[in-house]
């Protein structure tokens, strides 16, 4: 789950690394009295899509009506399909360098990495590898002092700004552990007189570990259908196709939209909905589907885990309960598959064994409709 | 011969008497693994499918002692008793579950480095040597022995693939699922390194995806150290670009990790791409000879 700015800088703060001052305001008029109060200062849209700055969600304000202006500006602007709640208004602070900070996960090599680069700020994705140092880190040891100054001679960084590397390190590496994030990144991470201060705060938390955070709050950006998908526990994303696909195991439905595009054919959606699916789920799975309006449907099941019987048990109900007229290819194979298919024969839904008669015949089936 | 596993391996079941535990233990005895123990904390003393469970690892070790474990724990308390299959001595761990913590993860295979296990998943159908030991979830027809060894990222679609393999009387040697997390045990490299020196291996098949950059160094490792044969399979050709496609790393970010890069260096490095899983076999037999 990403953390929208403001609260990642709360967690910043909580683990003692530098913020500058700001105000967390909900409309205009707050953002003009917290202009009021902190004087020159940078407002900032709430949302998760990156290059907001680019984008026009970022602005400058030096007065208390310059920020109701700005303020609402902001507001009314859509930002990758979302509009900010909040926005974040902060002091200006004066930045000498701006140098970019992160801890992420290394998966090849299965720990922490930290990586750090003096060239911080918008364009840091053209930073070349030499200038991006790379530390990675091991869990049962930790991140150390030894490891800052370390970083510090690779980076030629030393005398003061080398000490504040070695008290902020630490610091987010035990916050990056603690809250387990995926990911917590400070970019620019601002040299001033005054020293270091995360400007900006990039956190995402671990889906997986969201239970050992109950005080997090859940924050979601996702259509309607996405949504709903997330309450089913089902993988499902929009595309702009026709056919809508529904198998079990992301691999298999990854490979499912490729054939239906070898074949000429469009997909409606990514839909994986997992392995060993009761009849409940797998029903509430499919009603989503139809609920699309896609012109086909197409069904690939691999029983492994998940029950043939149950697919199928599930598909008769669906379509007996809310009368499916939609074309539809189904391809049954696997565990309990002479159960399942006996249960589609009944109901006089013809089945595939092979996964490519099944595509290519819903492509055939779209472009006879 | 095969890889890392064989009929000599014995094998604990952790998390032996819940729904999954105890199905995949009957389904793993009808394949013929040797089972020697089953674990559930307070069960100690029950049986499933006329196997004893015990307590602890550490009680199952010493008195049938084990080679390998597989885990059948809800995620949450997955890294304590991966921990404790490793403290008793475990060389091979397979972690079924998904949805396991990141950094319990990371914590699972720095342990694991530190004891020189072999950890598999999370996340996984776990690993099968055909015809002598399975340790996972996948159903047992399609794995009849053979000359392929296959490394999968996804289950149902390695499934699939074998699949076709089974139907036009292809066997495998070892099938292994690395599983769908960001962080796991193995990765393709190691497993091709263990197909590489297998005598019984004649050719191998990766299944690989979109996202992360493991198909890339697969290639590297293909093009410079396998003498043998490999054959892949990608999924993902079809998926637009930022959307995150289920498996926590089968995201395609900034440029890296698309179709096109791995297709391109799996080529240069001489593996035959099959641009439908059905395919495969077809590619299979050129290699090994149509016999």
């Amino acid at each position: 789950m990403k953390l929208y700015e403001y609260l990642g800088k709360e967690l910043f703060e909580r683990y003692g690394i530098p913020i500058p001052k700001g105000r967390v305001v909900e409309n205009a008029e707050q953002a003009g009295e917290a202009a009021a109060e902190l004087g020159e200062v940078v407002i900032k849209s709430q949302v998760l899509t990156g290059k907001r700055g680019k984008a026009g969600g970022i602005s400058f304000a030096s007065s208390s009506d310059e920020a109701i202006k700005e303020a609402k500006r902001i507001f009314s602007m859509e930002l990758g399909g979302f509009t900010a709640d909040n926005l974040l208004v902060e002091e200006k602070v004066q930045i000498e360098q701006e140098i970019y900070l992160a801890l992420t996960v290394d998966g090849a090599a299965q720990r922490p990495v930290v990586l750090v680069s003096l060239d911080g700020g918008m364009d840091v994705e053209d930073v070349s590898e030499e200038r991006m140092i790379r530390w990675p880190v091991d869990v049962t040891v930790g991140l150390q002092a030894f490891m800052v100054r370390e970083i510090c001679r690779k980076l030629g960084v030393e005398g003061s700004l080398q000490k504040e590397f070695i008290k902020l390190l630490p610091k987010l590496y035990k916050m990056f552990r603690e809250m387990d994030a995926e990911l917590a990144e400070i970019n620019p991470l601002a040299l001033t007189p005054e020293g270091l201060i995360a400007a900006d705060a990039k956190v995402t938390i671990d889906d997986d570990a969201l239970y050992r955070h109950p005080q997090l709050p859940m924050i979601k950006e996702k259509t309607a259908l996405e949504l709903k998908a997330e309450e089913l526990d089902l993988a499902y994303v929009e595309l702009e196709g026709d056919i809508a696909v529904m198998a079990n195991g992301a691999g298999i439905t990854m490979a499912t939209l490729d054939m239906v595009q070898h074949y000429g054919g469009s997909p409606a959606n990514f839909l994986d909905f997992g392995g060993g699916a009761d009849v409940e789920k797998t029903s509430q799975a499919l009603e989503l589907l139809l609920g699309t309006n896609p012109k086909v449907l197409l069904i690939n099941i691999f029983g492994g885990i998940t029950r043939c019987d149950v697919v199928a048990e599930a598909f008769a109900r669906v379509r007996e309960s809310k009368g499916i007229e939609l074309p539809v290819s189904f391809r049954l194979v696997g565990t309990n598959e002479t159960e399942g298919r006996a249960i589609l024969d009944k109901a006089g839904i013809k089945s595939f064994t092979s996964m490519d008669e099944a595509v290519s015949h819903a492509v055939d089936l779209l472009n006879a409709s | 011969m095969a890889i890392y596993i064989n009929d000599k391996t014995r094998v604990l079941v952790q998390g032996m008497t819940g729904n999954q535990g105890s199905f995949h233990t009957g389904q793993m005895l009808a394949y013929g693994t040797k089972i020697i123990g089953g674990v559930s904390p307070g069960k100690g003393g029950q049986s499933v499918e006329g196997i004893t469970v015990y307590n602890t690892v550490f009680e199952a070790v010493e008195k049938e002692s084990a080679d390998a474990s597989i885990l059948f724990i809800p995620a949450p308390f997955a890294k304590d008793a991966a921990l404790e299959a490793l403290a008793a001595g475990i060389k091979i761990l397979i972690l079924i579950p998904e949805h396991i913590p990141l950094h319990d993860a990371m914590d699972i295979m720095t342990q694991a480095r530190q004891n020189n296990a072999v950890v598999v998943g999370p996340n996984t159908f776990g690993l099968v040597s055909s015809g002598a030991s399975k340790i996972g979830i996948m159903p047992n027809q399609y794995f009849i022995p053979g000359p392929v060894g296959v490394v999968s990222r996804s289950g149902t679609l390695c499934y699939e693939i074998v699949g076709h393999l089974t139907e036009n009387e292809v066997g495998t040697t070892t099938v292994v699922g690395l599983g769908g997390d960001r962080v796991v045990g193995l990765h393709f490299v190691d497993v091709l390194k263990e197909f590489e020196k297998d005598p019984e291996t004649k050719t191998v098949v990766l299944v690989g995806e979109i996202g992360g950059s493991a198909e890339e160094e697969a290639a590297a490792f293909i093009k410079s150290s396998m003498t043998k044969p490999v054959i892949a399979y990608l999924a993902g050709k079809s998926a637009p670009p930022g959307k995150r496609m289920g498996h926590a790393g089968a995201i395609i970010e900034r440029g890296r990790g698309t179709f096109e890069s791995k297709v391109e260096a799996l080529t240069a490095a001489g593996v035959k791409v099959a641009d439908l899983p059905t395919k495969v076999p077809a590619l299979v037999k050129e290699v090994i000879g149509n016999k």
